[in-house]
């Protein structure tokens, strides 16, 4: 039997090619010796040998394509096709950053619109799309805050806070950027406690980093006092954009007080994420800090009907060569336009819509208890895999079994703050069926939890792969594998 | 499995232990509880041997396959050692919470460990948390 799937070096046979080079018609120009090197020598494989390996790779992988995929937080919706065919028009893919402005006034467009698009959508000044991705646009929005109070002199702030249910992302860009995470805990509804935030501000805070809705897809009550508290201590207020799904069209950061924040384009945008290809996390801010922000942007002259590039006055400077991941952009313009305005909201009704759903349904099964179950939600649920009467039974056992069952897992262990996690984002593209047959699967999972332990504890068994030994994987990491000695000779 | 609980040592809220010895350092590592929590642990990020620290610094970072999380000193003064062991064997903290110590301070003022519980003190707090 061929084994197509089989370690790429070992399907390689010396000799082998899959393309003619032809003839080169300038003199060859060899490598210095001392450049040349033969330690990772590369697989020798056919068209159809190299087709069909990675084909068969990809027919292993769960992908949004071939199923549902409610990873928390991570707003896993339906990428459609048409955003691809839109980048790959040859006026996108055929043009180079470093050409002169006037003969790519399209594409220098579409960013210009972009740029007001998501400064609408979200209620901001202005917008920078370098970002390369979420947590680049957060290590970008803290450098601006920043550079913002360094201009007015207050050299003495270093502190950034954050609550305790925040993507560990934003304590880390706190740290990137060389200043100090503090953390502030949540009240019993899961909101920020505010008496905790009134100790932790002084003159040494830069600002808070804050996720509306939070990371237990509750949206934050106390938002406007949260965003003025800050303000009254001179901070500035940064706003992780990672869950806008559930607010589009509905309520604008701006309008909240929040003073700069990030845009997934890879989540609420519909371009891909994860694997599927680059992010992008544009940075949108208010008119206060719109002289900080990385540039170049595009900029239109009115009267000449010209777009230009322009470098904001006191730019904290480039952050991503060139323009951003350009591509992604063409996608995220796609989907917006394909939609309009009343289409996006419609997008985050439905994804709020559909996560209640699965909220309503988990308490009614009553096997998976939810902490902030007496709230409704927003774009996402989280639940626990404590199933009473299957004590031996974790969190991580639910989401394997879960594969079994052919869905993608839901996110798992966190927000931190929930023992045991299992955070379901269905996102707004599923249809009542898939989301009826995933709750189906979660039902059942519990009786198997009860009636047939160890048969969740050695899932998932009807995947390519067993459950893997993560704890192995991380301790002894096998970061290479060179070829072995048979295929090379 | 039932939680250990070593009488001989102090706790912190933050589920850091801490044991005096003879000559006035303090050995810190974390309880049964966090370990517990925690899962199957992969990496210390250990301290710096000469690094001065106060009381509510977080020194080190354990992370697992579920969490990363910071390691407190309850108290002040300088990392005199640190258990170089668990750069090879992080699980040692899983199968022996108290005797696989982190790092050890020479302590600048003992008092601070005035704040800490007692075993008996730190299980009826554990019981008040969800576990």
């Amino acid at each position: 039997m061929m084994k197509y799937d089989d370690y790429i070096y070992d399907l390689s046979t010396p000799g082998r090619t899959g393309v003619d080079m032809p003839e080169p018609d300038v003199p060859e120009t060899p490598i210095p010796a001392e450049f040349v090197r033969d330690e990772l020598p590369l697989p020798e494989l056919s068209l159809v040998q190299a087709t069909r390996h990675y084909l068969r790779l990809s027919q292993k992988n769960y992908a949004v394509d071939k199923g549902f995929y409610p990873l928390g937080s991570c707003t896993m919706k339906y990428n459609p096709k048409v955003n691809e065919w839109a980048a790959r028009l040859p006026g996108f893919t055929a043009i180079h950053p470093l050409q002169d402005p006037h003969t790519v006034q399209g594409a220098m467009g579409l960013m210009y619109d972009l740029q007001q698009m998501i400064a609408e959508i979200a209620g901001f000044d202005a917008v920078s799309l370098q970002p390369a991705a979420g947590a680049h646009g957060e290590f970008t929005g803290v450098l601006i805050m920043r550079a913002a109070q360094l201009a007015r002199g207050e050299t003495q702030r270093h502190k950034i806070l954050a609550p305790d249910s925040a993507h560990g992302t934003n304590p880390a860009s706190t740290a990137m950027a060389g200043f100090t995470a503090v953390q502030i805990p949540s009240d019993k509804d899961g909101n920020v406690d505010i008496e905790a935030l009134k100790a932790a501000l002084d003159d040494e805070v830069i600002g808070i980093m804050i996720t509306n809705p939070n990371t237990l897809g509750l949206f934050e009550s106390n938002i406007v006092e949260v965003c003025k508290l800050v303000h009254e201590a001179g901070g500035l207020v940064y706003g992780d954009g990672a869950n806008l799904n559930a607010i589009m069209g509905v309520v604008r950061p701006g309008d909240l007080g929040i003073d700069v924040m990030h845009f997934n384009l890879h989540k609420t945008f519909s371009t891909p994420h994860g694997g599927g290809g680059p992010g992008s996390g544009p940075v949108g801010v208010v008119a206060e800090l719109a002289p900080f922000l990385p540039g170049p942007i595009v900029d239109l002259k009115e009267d000449a009907g010209e777009y230009v590039w322009k470098q904001p006055a006191q730019s904290i400077g480039r952050i991503k060569s060139f323009h951003g991941n350009f591509g992604v952009m063409v996608k995220a313009y796609t989907y917006i336009r394909m939609h309009g305005a009343a289409g996006l909201r419609e997008v985050s009704e439905t994804a709020v819509l559909n996560a209640n759903y699965i909220q309503a349904r988990i308490l009614q099964m009553g096997d998976y208890p939810i902490p902030y179950g007496h709230r409704c939600c927003k774009h996402e649920t989280v639940a626990q895999g404590k199933i009473s009467g299957a004590e031996d039974i974790h969190t991580l056992d639910i989401a394997k079994r879960l594969i079994d069952y052919d869905f993608h897992p839901p996110t798992i262990y966190f927000p931190l703050i929930v023992h045991e996690a299992l955070m379901i984002e269905p996102t707004e593209t599923e249809d009542k069926e898939t989301i009826d047959a995933f709750l189906d699967a979660l039902d059942k999972i519990a009786d198997e939890a009860r009636e047939t332990p160890e048969l969740l504890h050695k899932a998932p068994v009807n995947a390519p792969t067993r459950r893997l030994d993560e704890v192995r994987a991380a301790r002894h990491p096998i970061l290479t594998r060179l070829p072995s000695a048979t295929a090379t000779q | 499995m039932t939680l250990k609980y070593d009488p001989n040592l102090k706790y912190a809220e933050t589920d850091e232990w801490a044991r005096v010895e003879d000559d006035g350092i303090v050995v810190v590592g974390i309880s049964d509880y966090a370990q517990d929590a925690l899962s199957d642990i992969v990496y210390v990020e250990l301290p710096e041997v000469g690094d001065e620290v106060s009381a509510g610094d977080v020194v080190s970072t354990v992370e697992s396959v579920k969490a990363a999380a910071d390691i407190i000193t309850p108290v002040s003064g300088e990392i005199v050692e640190v258990n170089e062991a668990l750069d090879d064997s992080p699980e040692a903290i899983n199968e022996d919470p108290y005797g696989a110590w982190i790092f050890k301070v020479r302590a600048s003022a003992l008092s601070e460990l005035d704040a800490l519980m007692d075993a008996a003190a730190y299980e009826a707090y554990n019981a008040t948390r969800e576990h």
